[in-house]
């Protein structure tokens, strides 16, 4: 079986990518290359067709229009057992009827590798657990089976690694550890890792690369930091973290920054950072941007004032205010609590500023509340 | 104290009644089994006289009639099992939203007698049903070959009439299955037959084993399919016995028949059990 499919090496390219089932459409005309060696994070809410997108990476499904290359391979309608790719299945799909060693020895023995022994035994060493070899993977934790998955799969030395949202069915603190673990794990042998995630969170914190995904199409791709302070699209915007998106117009230019008009006040952005096709816009700011000021403190930077304290939260590492402005619009500002001045009490009226570079602008036709409604935690619904 | 007493009481009824319709019964079996004619007694007198010569003797008289029956019921049981496993994976992984339609299907056969159903197949396998004369024009058999009153009507008969009893539990098993070990076991290298073989099959051996005992055992006990659909050349133990009580009257054979019987299933059960090695599962 060792023919050039199961050899492939390099990039992985998706190209134009259809895959449809009846009328619904999972995956919609879809491009992307994968650099070999990245740790790419596909992210999306529930239905956004991203485990559909993996799974016919892994061969599992066969899109319905479009090809998949590895390198200069094409394996659109390679058969799984004949890719050099494998899976971290989202409930680990260990088999209950063998032993660990077994377990993770089944992908070598099916391909007739010698050494058996050496490259089980290193690859437990590596995910710290040799001394469960002889156990029944029902004998173990959660935590534990999802290492043992991962040992599965990454002792075969796979051109590409597959994570179907491998770290769903651990409870929080675990999850942390092992985005961690998983991270280094991934410099330590080097493979391209392809991760499918609904946890913003989960996939900023591990990948170099992240496409976000939404209803079968890539929204945005770039890396963490760039999707995150330079949104093209207000369902990016609300779906990684949260964002204050204010209606307002373009209404000139003041060298590399555009100006612009909310309700009367007039602020300024980087030219870069904006996506607006006319001079409607969708202004944005992150909430831990925002600083609040008492009215009669100078400010400097961007500065909106009349607002009003609506509500405030207090939860430790910040302060959580709801700033309800004279349009009517409520904001939302994280502060630091970490300059001994008492937070704000509710009513207190007061200025909203930042810095101008911290503002992105959206079209002004888009839904504002896009992928705010999204609920992250129904995981088996997909 | 209460806690303690109350589950011994709710095993009360079970109890009484295994020991007064089983227990007792078996007691009263094995006194006869060793029972031997009256001494110028009428026929179907007899007395105990601790004869377990009776158990060699039955043996030796009937060792063709109890070899056939494990050989039919064996015959059965593996055809049994290669035409249900199929049948109970698609159940489990491709029949969708018909799955509940096709389980009752299985079992349909049950709301017809069981004599009804056996006696149906003499018809299909008889001269006037579209078996024989198809087969006969397509050449597999001879124009002077008949189908009933055959070795083959037999076993064809108990396959039929313990097909669901191999299905169910197969099926079962099969269903428990998650599917995403399949393809994990595909992602890892494994084709389609090498998964059968490592995965698909280990983890439904429970079904395998559960499918093949309820079939065998009530087969090799079997004695109205060699009946009807049988002659006297396809003889089982079941029709001895059954003769031997009803028609001769011969008490002491046909209990050491029942006996030899149901300790020679015993055994096999016991060595199968062993081989398949269902106590790893699970």
């Amino acid at each position: 079986m060792a023919d050039s499919a199961n050899s492939a090496r390099g990039d992985l390219k998706l190209t134009r990518i259809t895959k449809s089932y009846g009328d619904f459409t999972a995956v919609d005309d879809l491009s992307l290359t994968i650099p070999e060696g990245s740790f790419f994070a596909l992210l999306g809410p529930s239905g956004c067709g991203k485990t559909t997108t993996l799974r016919m990476i892994a061969g599992l499904e066969e899109p319905t229009v479009g090809s998949i290359h590895l390198g200069s391979t094409d394996i659109t309608t390679t058969k799984p057992y004949q890719r050099p790719i494998n899976t971290v299945f989202q409930n680990y799909a260990l088999f209950p009827h063998l032993t660990i060693f077994e377990n993770i020895a089944f992908g070598l023995r099916r391909r007739g590798i010698k050494d058996v022994d050496e490259a089980v035994n290193k690859v437990l060493n590596l995910v710290e657990l040799p001394h469960l070899a002889q156990r029944k993977p029902t004998q173990l934790s959660g935590g534990q089976q999802q290492r043992i998955a991962l040992a599965r799969a990454i002792v075969n030395r796979p051109a590409l690694l597959l994570l179907d949202e491998p770290l769903g069915a651990l409870d929080l603190k675990l999850r942390r550890q092992m985005q961690i673990e998983l991270k280094w794990i991934q410099k330590e042998v080097g493979l391209t890792f392809v991760h499918v995630t609904h946890d913003q969170e989960e996939a900023m914190t591990m990948a170099d690369t992240i496409a976000v995904m939404n209803e079968g199409k890539i929204e945005q791709m770039g890396s963490p930091a760039d999707l995150y302070d330079n949104p093209k699209t207000a369902f990016v915007a609300n779906f990684l973290g949260q964002s204050n998106l204010i209606k307002g117009s373009l209404v000139g230019t003041d060298g590399d920054s555009l100006v612009a008009e909310l309700f009367g006040q007039k602020i300024s952005l980087p030219r870069n950072r904006s996506h607006a096709v006319d001079s409607s816009i969708f202004a944005g700011i992150r909430p831990e941007k925002f600083r609040i000021s008492l009215l009669q403190t100078p400010v400097s930077g961007n500065v909106l004032s009349g607002g009003k304290i609506e509500d405030v939260s207090y939860i430790g590492v910040s302060t959580q205010y709801q700033v309800m402005m004279p349009w009517g619009q409520e904001l939302m500002v994280f502060e630091q609590n970490d300059d001994g001045v008492a937070p704000f009490q509710i009513g207190d009226a007061v200025n909203i500023s930042w810095e101008p570079i911290f503002t992105f602008a959206l079209r002004g036709d888009e839904d504002a509340e896009a992928g705010t409604e999204v609920i992250p935690e129904d995981l088996d619904e997909e | 104290m209460k806690k303690i007493s109350t589950p011994y009481l709710l095993l009360i009824p079970g109890f009484a009644f295994l020991f007064i319709f089983f227990i007792l019964p078996i007691a009263n079996l094995a006194q006869t089994s060793t029972q031997t004619p009256l001494l110028n007694g009428d026929t179907g007198q007899y007395e105990q006289t601790f004869r377990f010569a009776n158990y060699i003797d039955a043996f030796i008289e009937n060792r063709e009639q109890f070899s056939r029956s494990f050989i039919y019921a064996i015959i059965a049981t593996l055809i049994a099992l290669l035409i249900s496993y199929p049948l109970a994976y698609a159940l489990a992984f491709k029949a969708g939203k018909y799955k509940n339609i096709l389980l009752v299907l299985v079992v349909a056969p049950f709301f017809t007698s069981f004599l009804l159903r056996t006696v149906a197949w003499k018809q299909i396998l008889g001269e006037e049903g579209f078996v024989v004369p198809s087969l006969r024009t397509i050449g597999v058999i001879s124009e002077s070959t008949t189908l009933t009153s055959t070795s083959f009507a037999v076993v064809m008969g108990m396959t039929y009439n313990f097909l669901p009893f191999m299905t169910l539990p197969l099926y079962a098993s099969i269903d428990r299955i998650d599917p995403r070990t399949l393809e994990a076991s595909g992602d890892l290298y494994a084709n389609g037959f090498t998964t059968f073989r490592k995965v698909t099959l280990p983890l439904s051996m429970p079904g395998v084993v559960a499918g093949t005992l309820l079939t065998f055992i009530p087969a090799a006990g079997d004695y109205v399919n060699a009946q009807i659909l049988g002659s006297p050349n396809t003889k089982m133990l079941g029709n001895v016995i059954e003769s031997r009580y009803f028609k001769i009257v011969d008490y002491p054979t046909a209990a050491a028949l029942s006996f030899t019987l149901m300790a020679a299933i015993l055994i096999l059960v016991t060595i199968y059990i062993r081989k398949a090695g269902t106590e790893e599962l699970v």
